[in-house]
């Protein structure tokens, strides 16, 4: 058995796996698409799991230190399995002189949660984004991939609830 | 493709064009589409359906036209009608106001004639508004690739470069050190490759100019990094953009993609010896990254930390061999400093800040959005003219330029040219591009607090004075900030601004200090109200006691 094999088996037969090969292969297991694929395990999965940190070191021929280095490093890359649904407040300099602060305490008060929390029933996460580039529709979050503009604590409550209510598909997070 | 054929495609693309009478054009760039700007595209193309004018009027989706906060916008061919806060609903409104000229209902019509956009002196933003950013047809139209034409068949390597540099054009991202300088080092350095990189790490907060070029006219920086390789004699190119920037992605993706079909891009281009290939690479969220050798690490796929220069990277860069960075803006410009030549070029701002910037304006003002001024304008002309002023007649504080990097500029300094040179002089920046309006309700140490907390959890930990000193002069503000802060502590902030100004490795932290410097400077009345009175004059600060954390 090669220690470094050149195309390691992935760690589970989840077909999810594929879409990280095709990333890796797209890049010809270079060293220097590690950022690149770490985003593709994080689109795919939702998040970095130490499993794929490992299966990525290996694929790639890098140190698994350097691999936890970078995803680490990087405040795109999450460890954390998200909510089912996220609320990201973006925190940049225009949205904080409109009040993104206050669109923070909005969601602490709907549902308990401060910036990088989950609720205990693993609805909802909230995030904080250092800037979206929106500024001119300050201040802005972004419910679920969608930006919104020109918030008000009302209306981010107003979401939270839709969230809280049963929705009938599920957004799928891997174990 | 070769230059004829490239002809060819513009003259039939301007034939399609011509074929329509009218013309809608619908703005989907990043903001306006959070206003659900697609929604109004499908409207508007179902009515024009509906009425059978298919042939006569063309409905098209454009880059951004600048004014972000008035979305979604819709403007006719020649931007003589425009429209704003539209939705789908007013789609029928709005082709009879384009194709039958009546009049638009009220609170839908948007004063083509506003100073926002008669005070605007378009370069780089000219086809932003005007092109579809997803077709390259539509580019090459609009006079796209001719430059880098002209460079292939007319210009030699050192007369593109001579060009660059007689336009007096400094980079755009910030430092704004002087292109040409930079090409020609680039070109004298020797390596078995050279590398272009096109920084599109916009992470100052508060800044989207970089984006709404990339998003509304991604070939035009594509063509800009082309005809700076062929300057320097690179053959392979990256631009390293923000994973925050899906759709400038996307948009650029796709421009790779058509460049390349076209012969634009790739081997042999415009049928001559010249070769060039450019990747897209995501950045993953660090500010710090911006700083051209933390970005070289990080696109070689690892942790963004700066190191020592020299070497620069001019003559040590991307896996040690000669890379050429430049900003998107920077690369933009390249294009028509070509065609029109340099010396059009230094036609404009001032003497030594020549051509025109790209400013984002938000915060505390009525126009928000996107403007490109001449060089040299003034302060007021931007806050007051094109952006209309404060809204609910509060009072005008400061303009915060550069971001994290930058300073405030107070109301006293209101008359002052916006040039890298004068702003310098009152210890802020241009930066790149980003500007915050103030008024009475923001709190300047407060500010400072949040520029600092923004240094201290983007400081990437490599050198002592910035992760130490940053962690520490949070912690003197926070006290300051809650009514904890002392006169003493005040003389250590000062102390401590001005050593990890002067001790810290990269960019980043010797520009860390700029907010606190300039706060401490000109609103050091606030700075005493905190500490003496325990009070907040903008009525910011003491509120926040029961939520403050400190963290990290």
């Amino acid at each position: 058995m090669q220690l470094f094999p050149n195309k390691p088996a992935p760690p589970s037969d989840d077909k999810r796996w594929k879409i990280v090969d095709g990333t890796m292969n797209r890049h010809g297991r270079e060293q220097y698409a590690l950022i690149e694929i770490l985003h593709t395990v994080q689109e795919t999965f939702g998040f970095l799991t130490d499993e794929a940190l490992r299966y990525v070191a290996v694929s790639l021929r890098v140190p698994f230190s350097k691999v936890y280095g970078v995803a680490t490093f990087y405040h795109f890359f999450t460890m954390k399995p998200p909510g089912e649904h996220t609320c990201v407040v973006c925190t940049g300099t225009a949205c904080y002189v409109k009040g993104a602060a206050k669109l923070i305490d909005a969601v602490k008060e709907e549902v308990g949660i401060a910036p990088s929390e989950t609720t205990k029933d693993g609805k909802v996460s909230l995030l904080t984004a250092r800037c979206i580039g929106a500024c001119g529709l300050a201040p802005a979050a972004v419910f679920d991939g969608d930006v919104a503009g020109k918030q008000t604590g009302e209306k981010v409550k107003g979401r939270l609830r839709e969230y809280s209510q049963p929705i009938a598909v599920a957004a799928g997070v891997g174990a | 493709m070769n230059y004829e054929e490239l002809g060819n495609v513009a003259v039939k693309a301007r034939e399609v064009e011509g074929k329509y009478e009218h013309t809608i054009k619908v703005c989907i760039a990043a903001g306006c589409l959070s206003s659900h700007a697609d929604e109004v595209r499908v409207g508007i193309e179902k009515e024009v359906k509906n009425r059978g004018l298919e042939q006569s009027c063309k409905v098209k989706g454009v880059g951004c036209m600048g004014l972000c906060a008035a979305g979604p916008l819709v403007a006719d061919k020649n931007n003589e009608k425009m429209f704003q806060g539209v939705t789908a609903a007013d789609a029928a409104a709005i082709v009879d106001a384009v194709v039958d000229s009546k009049p638009a209902p009220e609170a839908i019509k948007l004063d083509s004639n506003l100073d926002f956009f008669k005070g605007q002196q378009k370069i780089v933003l000219e086809n932003c508004g005007e092109i579809d950013p997803e077709k390259i047809e539509d580019y090459i139209a609009h006079s796209g690739y001719e430059a880098l034409f002209k460079c292939l068949t007319e210009m030699k390597p050192a007369q593109v470069i001579e060009q660059v540099t007689k336009s007096g054009i400094r980079g755009r991202g910030g430092a704004g050190f002087p292109t040409g300088l930079k090409w020609t080092a680039v070109s004298k350095a020797t390596g078995a490759h050279k590398y272009v990189i096109c920084n599109a790490d916009e992470g100052d907060p508060g800044a989207f100019m970089d984006r709404s070029v990339l998003e509304s006219d991604p070939h035009r920086v594509l063509e800009g990094m082309a005809i700076a390789a062929y300057a320097v004699g690179a053959d392979r190119g990256f631009i390293y953009c923000r994973a925050e920037y899906p759709l400038a992605v996307k948009r650029l993706r796709i421009a790779i993609k058509q460049a390349e079909q076209h012969g634009l891009l790739g081997q042999n281009i415009g049928d001559t010896k010249f070769d060039f290939k450019v990747e897209v690479r995501l950045g993953a969220g660090a500010f710090v990254c911006g700083e051209e050798t933390a970005l070289i690490a990080s696109v070689e796929g690892g942790r963004g930390t700066p190191r020592p220069r020299p070497p620069f990277p001019a003559n040590s860069g991307l896996w040690g061999e000669p890379t050429l960075i430049n900003n998107v803006e920077t690369l933009a410009n390249i294009a028509p400093i070509v065609l029109k030549g340099g010396d059009w070029y230094a036609s404009f701002g001032t003497e030594k800040s020549k051509g025109t910037k790209v400013f984002a304006l938000a915060g505390r003002v009525k126009n928000t959005g996107l403007i490109e001024v001449p060089m040299g304008i003034s302060l007021r002309d931007i806050v007051y003219k094109l952006g209309g002023g404060i809204p609910e007649g509060r009072q005008f504080k400061a303009v915060q330029t550069g971001g994290p990097s930058g300073g405030c500029v107070p109301a006293q300094f209101l008359d002052i040219s916006v040039d890298y040179d004068s702003l310098a002089s009152v210890g802020a920046i241009i930066g790149s591009g980003g500007m915050i309006v103030m008024d009475e309700t923001s709190c300047m140490v407060d500010v400072a607090q949040f520029f600092m907390d923004f240094c201290m959890s983007e400081s990437c930990g490599k050198c002592v004075p910035c992760r130490v000193g940053t962690k520490q002069m949070l912690g003197i503000l926070r006290r300051i900030v809650n009514g904890e802060g002392t006169e003493e502590e005040l003389n250590k902030l000062t102390e401590l601004a001005q050593m990890v100004k002067t001790t810290s490795l990269c960019g980043l932290g010797q520009t860390t200090p700029n907010p606190i410097l300039t706060t401490l400077r000109y609103f050091m009345d606030e700075y005493k109200a905190h500490i003496d009175k325990k009070e907040c004059p903008a009525g910011v600060c003491m509120k926040k006691l029961e939520t403050a954390e400190v963290g990290a």
